[in-house]
């Protein structure tokens, strides 16, 4: 699937939510899965600075020109998100990523998440997988 | 507005918060709950209507027109001056110094006293539980001195280690500085006998008072500080302008902080002598309509009444710290036996920051982190606290949401 199907199909799952608690309740449970990235990478070198809540993330070169992220946060909300990201990003080709037009956020409504004053990292965590993809891309060209 | 005497019985807070629109507003689709008052107050319309008229009736630069319009700005910036002086208790109008807010006066007196005062190995004593508004400017002027930074330890109720302070204070000790109530956990410092204990060493104090201002009567030659910071902003006024109180002696051996406009005598390209106080301290052109609007703030808390403000957010204080406590799994980080009305929690197994999310989900505003005290933050080992602040316009109401929303996370969180 492309990254714009996914999130086309991320839009019409929440679609169904009848609240704000579902939604957060499902965020949440996204949030309380397995870890999204190896113990041995939750150290500063992989460590987003956000305000609030601690990402972690990590970038690795699959085959294909393909990029494999793997990330997560000690806050649930914030790691539910993360999850979706991945699930957008993830495995895509690098050049994909890089040129990403990630609208699902605002159409789930979670816009206010990704804004600059929340300062929960997910922010700086968008741009650095972007910049991520942007690197992997050039190296491959 | 109120006009009534300054008795507590005679005070109706319902009625108080009828003054504040932004009140009214909702979050959500929720009636707003603001519990955030220690990051910033709301403002009385007497504040927000004051303002107004400034700028529809008496803008002009001040200081130094021959007009009319120039004499009236003046007239009202320095009554704002002179309320402040009253509010405060100090001995002198030219000890109050009109700052940006507690962070640009605290920076002031770093640099202005550090320069002046500090050389290599002397020492600047402050304390655990500082914001880092009052860490990172003694850090840089001690950087730039030579001079270095002790810190009291705080104990597990958030409290000053009074022996500690004792044996840390000694000759070299050149200036202390710390927080009158703590803005994360409301610990309210014994700064008297502080100020007594350093200054039987002839070590003078500064007191970070942005949290304490709001919330009791501050008498500035009674605690005898030597210099007494807060913001305009933290006690129902603008943003954007503050207090410097300090005492004659210091300020007139300190030097200029920034130069400019308004803080000079005679200027020449080899030489400029300085205007005397306040004006040294006040270069360029001030915030005026902050320091009417501060004025008008006063006047408010002066009408309700500082005791019966006190009195009350005490009661709040009580009421939510016995409701939260009723909440399984929750951990109050400052348990401190005189502490101003601050409630900062953790909810178990959770992190602050999900617990603010679902809490703005639900119409309630906290403040949620570190609240700029991660040294403090360290000392307790956890990544922040979930912070309920109170003033004078919140109710009882206002709590029994906030235990709603907060046993709402426990269940979707936990």
């Amino acid at each position: 699937m492309t990254i714009n199907e996914i999130q086309d199909e991320i839009i019409d799952e929440f679609s169904f939510f009848g609240d704000w608690m579902e939604k957060y309740e499902y965020i949440i449970d996204l949030g309380k899965g397995l870890s999204l990235i190896d113990e041995q990478y939750k150290t500063d070198d992989y460590l987003i600075r956000g305000c609030q809540s601690r990402v972690w993330l990590r970038a690795d070169a699959a085959p294909g020109g393909k990029v494999v992220f793997t990330a997560d946060s000690d806050a649930v909300i914030t790691k539910g998100i993360i999850a979706l990201l991945m699930r957008v990003l993830s495995d895509q080709t690098a050049t994909e990523v890089a040129n990403a037009d990630l609208y699902f956020i605002d159409k789930i409504g979670l816009k206010e998440h990704l804004s600059p004053t929340r300062s929960n990292g997910l922010l700086s965590m968008v741009k650095q997988m972007k910049l991520y993809g942007l690197a992997l891309s050039t190296q491959a060209s | 507005m109120l006009n009534s005497p300054s008795q507590s019985q005679t005070v109706d807070f319902a009625k108080i918060r009828e003054d504040f629109p932004i009140l009214h507003r909702s979050v959500k689709g929720k009636p707003m709950v603001f519990l955030d008052s220690a990051a910033s107050s709301q403002k009385p319309k007497a504040v927000i209507d004051v303002l107004n008229q400034y700028y529809e009736n008496t803008n002009a630069n001040v200081h130094r027109g021959v007009y009319q319009l120039s004499q009236e700005a003046t007239d009202a910036f320095e009554a704002g001056r002179r309320k402040v002086q009253a509010f405060i208790n100090a001995r002198h109008e030219h000890e109050v110094i009109f700052v940006r807010g507690t962070t640009e006066g605290i920076n002031l007196v770093a640099s202005s006293f550090g320069r002046q005062f500090l050389q290599a190995g002397d020492e600047i004593l402050i304390s655990a539980m500082e914001h880092h508004s009052n860490i990172v400017p003694w850090q840089l002027i001690a950087g730039q001195t030579g001079a270095s930074l002790r810190v009291i330890p705080v104990s597990d109720t958030g409290e000053l280690d009074m022996e500690a302070f004792d044996s840390l204070l000694h000759e070299r000790t050149k200036i202390v500085a710390l927080t009158h109530v703590s803005n994360t956990m409301g610990t309210i410092n014994p700064v008297k006998t502080i100020i007594g204990k350093a200054h039987q060493k002839g070590i003078p104090v500064l007191i970070d008072g942005a949290q304490a201002i709001p919330h009791m009567e501050i008498d500035v030659q009674e605690l005898d500080a030597d210099f007494y910071v807060f913001s305009g902003h933290k006690m129902l006024g603008p943003t954007g302008i503050g207090i410097l109180y300090g005492k004659e002696k210091w300020l007139n051996q300190m030097p200029p902080y920034h130069g400019g406009g308004e803080m000079i005598k005679t200027v020449t390209f080899a030489e400029t002598t300085y205007a005397d106080l306040p004006h040294k301290f006040e270069a360029g052109t001030p915030d005026i309509s902050g320091a009417i609007g501060l004025g008008a703030a006063i006047d408010y808390i002066n009408a309700v009444g500082r005791d019966a403000i006190a009195a009350y957010e005490h009661q709040l204080l009580e009421y939510g710290t016995q409701k939260m406590l009723e909440i399984p799994g929750i951990r109050i980080i400052g348990t401190a036996e005189n502490k101003a009305s601050v409630i900062s929690f953790l909810l178990e197994g959770t992190h602050p920051f999900d617990v603010g999310t679902i809490l703005d989900q639900m119409g309630v505003a906290v403040r949620t982190g570190h609240h700029c005290t991660q040294p403090l933050m360290e000392r307790f080992e956890i990544p922040g606290t979930v912070r309920a602040s109170f003033a004078l316009y919140n109710n009882f109401e206002d709590i029994d949401r906030l235990v709603e929303a907060v046993q709402k996370a426990a269940t979707m969180l936990r």
